[in-house]
C-alpha cells in the first residue's frame, strides 16, 4: 500500500475500513468585500465508526464552519468530505438530502432551532413525514418512544410548543428530532454551551446513553476542553482555521504538545479553591482571519514563539502514535525547547 | 484622572462616608422578598434572602437558572419594574436604605457608587452610539467633567480594561467589537466613576473559556487596585471557586448555603451545593467519566414544594425533608450557614438511611446550631 510510507513519514493516517467520515484538505472561504476569509484552511481528519471526535477551539477558529461543511450546509470551497466512501460535495441535491438522513446535526441554541409555532410532537415527527415513513400510528409510536428516550414525557409535552420548555428540554427535543430518521453520524455544534452546568451534565450523560443505544458516531464541537474531553475519544484542536493538535482525549490532557492546547486547558475554571492561580490566561484575541499571521498562526499569542515560527508554517506531524501536532517546538512535559533544532520534517 | 470621586459642585444630596470610616459592611441585605404577579399566580422569585458584603471583597452568588439569583441582583440594585412586583425587606448600601429611595436618588448612586455589569453586552450597550459616548455619559453626569476631560478619561479607562489602541476604539460602535471586547467596554463603563460595589450578573456566560479567564482576571485586578467590592452572579461554581471570598448558594429563591469559599468547598453541608460541584466536568477525570447530573429541574416558584425545596431532587431526602422546611442555621463555624435537616459531614449524608454504614465509621453527627433564619 502506498499510504504506508506516508503514515510512517508522519502524514495523516490513511483511511482504514472502519472510517465513517474522512475529511481531506477541507477549505472553506467566505467573501468579505473583495477579500476572502479562510474560515477553514486545509483541515484533514478521520472519524472512525462508533467514536466521538471532539472539535475544540475559540470562537472564530472555524470549528462550527467545519461542522457545517461536514453536512454540506456550508459547501466547502475545496477539499472533500467522504462519508462511507461517498464524496458528499460531488452529490446532487437530491442525493445529498438522502444522505443527510444518516448525518444529522444538533445546534447550539436549542430554542431558536425549533419552530416556535409548531407542537413538539409535530416537530419530532417531521423527519418521518418528509420521508413518508410509516403509517400515522407508527409515526405516533415512534415519536412517543423517541421522546421517552430523551427524557421528555410524551403525554404532557407532545401538544405543547417550544416556548413552554426550558433550554435543556428544548435541547432534548432537538436531539429527539435529530435521531428520528435513524442517523449513524451525529454532529453536535456547541450543544451545551447555552446551558447551566447542572443541565449541561444531564445533556452530556443523555448523549452518551443515546450514543450507546443507537450505536452512533459523533462529532462534538465546543469551546470548553473539559466538556469536550468528557465526551470524546479523540480531540482535534483548531486555531484560526487550522488543525493544531489531534490526539486521544486522555493523551491530550496528559501530554499536550501544542502551546495553544496548554493555554486552553489552563483557562478552564476548576471548582477547587485550592488550585489557585496556577493558570495564566491566554493574552490577546484571535487575530483576524482576513490577515492571518505569517508562519505559525498562533505565534502572536504564544509564550514560546521563536523567530522560526514567523518564517515557516509548522506542518501537522506525528509526535507519538495517534498524536499529531503542528508546532515547531512541541511541548514535552509542559516545556518547549526552542533552542533545539526543529524537526527536519518541517 | 480615574478614580476620583465626589461631587464637583455640591450637586449630590447624599453623603457617602469613606470606607475606612466605619466598620459596617458595605452592603447589608435583610430578609429581601421579591414576587411577581403573573397570570398564573404569584411567583416568589426571591424569598427571604439576607447577606452582607464587606468593602473590597467578592461575594459569589451561585445557582441554576430559575433559582432567583438574577432577580436578587436586580432587587439589590433597585432595577425592578414597579408594576406587578411585590417587594419587602431592606438593602442598606453604605448606610443608606436603597429600598426607601426615590428614583432620583437611586440615579445618583447608580454608576457612581454602585454599578452593574450585565450578562449580554450586546443588548446592554446602545448599538447606535459610539462606545466613547457611552463611557463619558456617566463621567459627565456624576463627576461633572467637561467633554475634553471626559474623553481623555474614557481613553484611559479603555486602556485599563486592556483594549488595544483605545484612542481609535473610543470612536467605534459596539458591533465592531468582539464579545469579549464588548464585555471589557461594559466593565469600563461600570468602573468609570470608581464605584464601591460592582454587581456582575453572569459577566462571562456566553464567552469562550479563554476570554472568560481574561475578563475575570481583569475584574479581579481592577478590584484589588481600586478596593472595590464585587458581587459575582453565576451558575458555575468553578468560576467563583478561586475568585470569591464568600459564596452564597441559592435554590428556589432562597439561600441554602453560605460560607467562606474555602469552607464551602472543604466542608460542604448542603447536598445541592455538592451536586452543583459534581455536575462540572473536570479536566483531570478520564474521558467518558459519567457526570453526576442533578435529576429534574428547579421547582415552580408559584407553588413551591412543601418542606425542603430541594427534597424532590435530593439523593438523601427523608420524610422529614418533604414535610418541614429546614431553617438556615449554623454548625461549628458561625460564618457557615446551611438549610438542610441532614447535612453532609465529611462528604457523607447524616440522613438515617444513608448514614447506616457511615455512623459505624465514626463521628458523622452534627450538632444543630442556632437557627439564623426561620423559613
Amino acid at each position: 500500500m502506498s499510504t504506508v510510507s506516508a503514515a510512517t513519514a508522519g502524514g495523516p493516517p490513511s483511511a482504514s475500513e472502519d472510517t465513517v467520515l474522512s475529511v481531506d484538505h477541507l477549505v472553506v472561504e467566505f467573501k468579505s468585500g473583495r477579500q476572502r476569509v479562510h474560515a477553514v484552511s486545509d483541515v484533514s481528519f478521520q472519524v472512525r465508526k462508533g467514536e466521538t471526535l471532539g472539535l475544540v477551539g475559540e470562537s472564530g477558529c472555524g470549528k462550527s464552519t467545519t461542522g457545517r461543511a461536514l453536512v454540506q450546509v456550508q459547501p466547502p470551497t475545496s477539499g472533500s468530505v467522504n462519508y462511507l466512501g461517498q464524496d458528499l460535495s460531488a452529490l446532487s441535491n437530491r442525493q445529498l438530502r438522502k444522505v443527510r438522513t444518516k448525518i444529522q446535526m444538533i445546534f447550539q441554541d436549542p430554542i431558536s432551532s425549533l419552530n416556535p409555532r409548531r407542537r413538539v410532537k409535530d416537530i419530532v415527527a417531521e423527519p418521518l413525514v418528509i420521508w413518508k415513513r410509516g403509517t400515522k400510528d407508527e409515526k405516533a409510536d415512534k415519536v412517543r418512544s423517541m421522546l421517552e428516550a430523551v427524557g421528555i414525557d410524551p403525554d404532557t409535552a407532545g401538544d405543547r410548543r417550544p416556548q413552554e420548555f426550558s433550554g435543556g428540554q428544548c435541547q432534548r427535543i432537538s436531539i429527539a428530532r435529530a435521531l428520528m430518521a435513524g442517523p449513524d453520524l451525529l454532529i453536535c455544534d456547541e450543544p451545551v454551551s447555552a446551558l447551566d452546568v447542572s443541565v449541561q451534565a444531564q445533556i452530556l450523560n443523555l448523549l452518551a446513553d443515546l450514543k450507546a443505544r443507537f450505536s452512533l458516531t459523533m462529532v462534538f464541537i465546543a469551546h470548553d476542553l473539559a466538556v469536550v474531553k468528557n465526551v470524546s475519544d479523540r480531540v482535534a484542536v483548531m486555531y484560526l482555521g487550522k488543525l493544531v493538535e489531534l490526539a486521544g482525549s486522555d493523551d491530550l490532557y496528559r501530554s499536550a504538545a501544542h502551546p495553544y492546547t496548554e493555554a486552553l486547558m489552563a483557562s478552564i475554571p476548576e471548582p477547587d479553591p485550592e488550585q489557585k492561580s496556577a493558570h495564566k490566561a491566554l493574552s490577546g484575541e484571535l487575530p483576524s482571519p482576513l490577515n492571518p499571521p505569517s508562519g505559525c498562526r498562533f505565534r502572536t499569542r504564544c509564550p514560546y514563539a521563536a523567530p522560526l515560527c514567523a518564517e515557516q508554517e509548522p506542518l501537522l506531524r506525528e509526535v507519538a502514535p495517534g498524536h499529531q501536532v503542528a508546532c515547531h517546538f512541541p511541548l514535552v512535559g509542559g516545556k518547549a525547547d526552542t533552542s533545539a533544532a526543529p524537526n527536519p520534517a518541517d | 484622572m480615574i478614580g476620583r470621586r465626589g461631587p464637583q459642585n455640591g450637586k449630590r444630596a447624599l453623603e457617602f462616608p469613606d470606607v475606612g470610616e466605619s466598620d459596617e459592611p458595605l452592603l447589608v441585605v435583610e430578609n429581601l422578598h421579591t414576587s411577581f404577579r403573573t397570570g398564573r399566580g404569584t411567583v416568589h422569585a426571591v424569598d427571604g434572602v439576607s447577606l452582607t458584603v464587606a468593602a473590597g471583597t467578592t461575594l459569589g452568588i451561585v445557582g441554576e437558572s430559575g433559582s432567583g439569583k438574577t432577580v436578587l441582583a436586580r432587587s439589590i440594585m433597585g432595577l425592578l419594574p414597579v408594576r406587578d412586583v411585590i417587594k419587602s425587606g431592606t438593602v442598606h448600601f453604605a448606610g443608606h436604605d436603597l429600598t426607601a429611595m426615590e428614583p432620583d436618588q437611586l440615579r445618583e448612586i447608580w454608576g457612581a457608587e454602585l454599578s452593574m455589569i450585565f450578562q449580554d453586552p450586546m443588548t446592554a450597550l446602545n448599538p447606535v452610539k459610539r462606545i466613547g459616548i457611552q463611557i463619558t455619559e456617566s463621567l459627565r453626569l456624576h463627576l461633572d467633567m467637561d467633554r475634553k476631560e471626559a474623553d481623555a478619561t474614557a481613553v484611559e479607562l479603555l486602556r485599563s480594561v486592556g483594549i488595544p489602541s483605545p484612542e481609535q476604539r473610543v470612536r467605534w460602535y459596539p458591533f465592531q467589537l468582539s464579545g469579549g471586547m464588548r464585555q471589557r467596554v461594559m466593565i469600563a463603563i461600570a468602573l468609570a466613576c470608581a464605584p464601591r460595589l460592582i454587581m456582575a450578573d453572569e459577566p462571562t456566560t456566553g464567552l469562550d473559556v479563554t476570554v472568560q479567564a481574561q475578563i475575570l482576571d481583569l475584574l479581579g485586578k481592577l478590584q484589588r487596585e481600586r478596593h472595590m467590592a464585587v458581587i459575582l452572579v453565576t451558575h458555575d461554581l468553578g468560576v467563583v471557586a478561586d475568585r470569591a471570598d464568600e459564596i452564597v448558594v441559592m435554590y428556589a429563591g432562597r439561600v441554602v448555603e453560605r460560607a467562606p469559599t474555602r469552607t464551602l468547598f472543604a466542608e460542604t453541608h448542603m447536598p445541592y451545593t455538592r451536586a452543583l460541584m459534581e455536575s462540572i466536568p473536570r479536566l483531570a477525570d478520564p474521558s467518558g467519566t459519567r457526570l453526576q447530573a442533578i435529576p429534574g429541574r428547579p421547582p415552580d416558584l408559584i407553588h413551591p414544594p412543601k418542606g425542603c425545596r430541594f427534597a424532590p431532587r435530593c439523593a438523601f431526602a427523608q420524610d422529614k425533608c418533604r414535610e418541614s422546611d429546614p431553617p438556615l442555621r449554623t454548625a461549628g463555624s458561625p460564618d457557615h450557614l446551611f438549610a438542610c435537616w441532614f447535612p453532609l459531614v465529611h462528604g457523607t449524608s447524616t440522613a438515617p438511611s444513608a448514614s447506616a454504614s457511615a455512623s459505624a465509621a465514626g463521628d458523622t453527627t452534627i450538632d444543630p446550631g442556632p437557627v439564623v433564619q426561620s423559613p
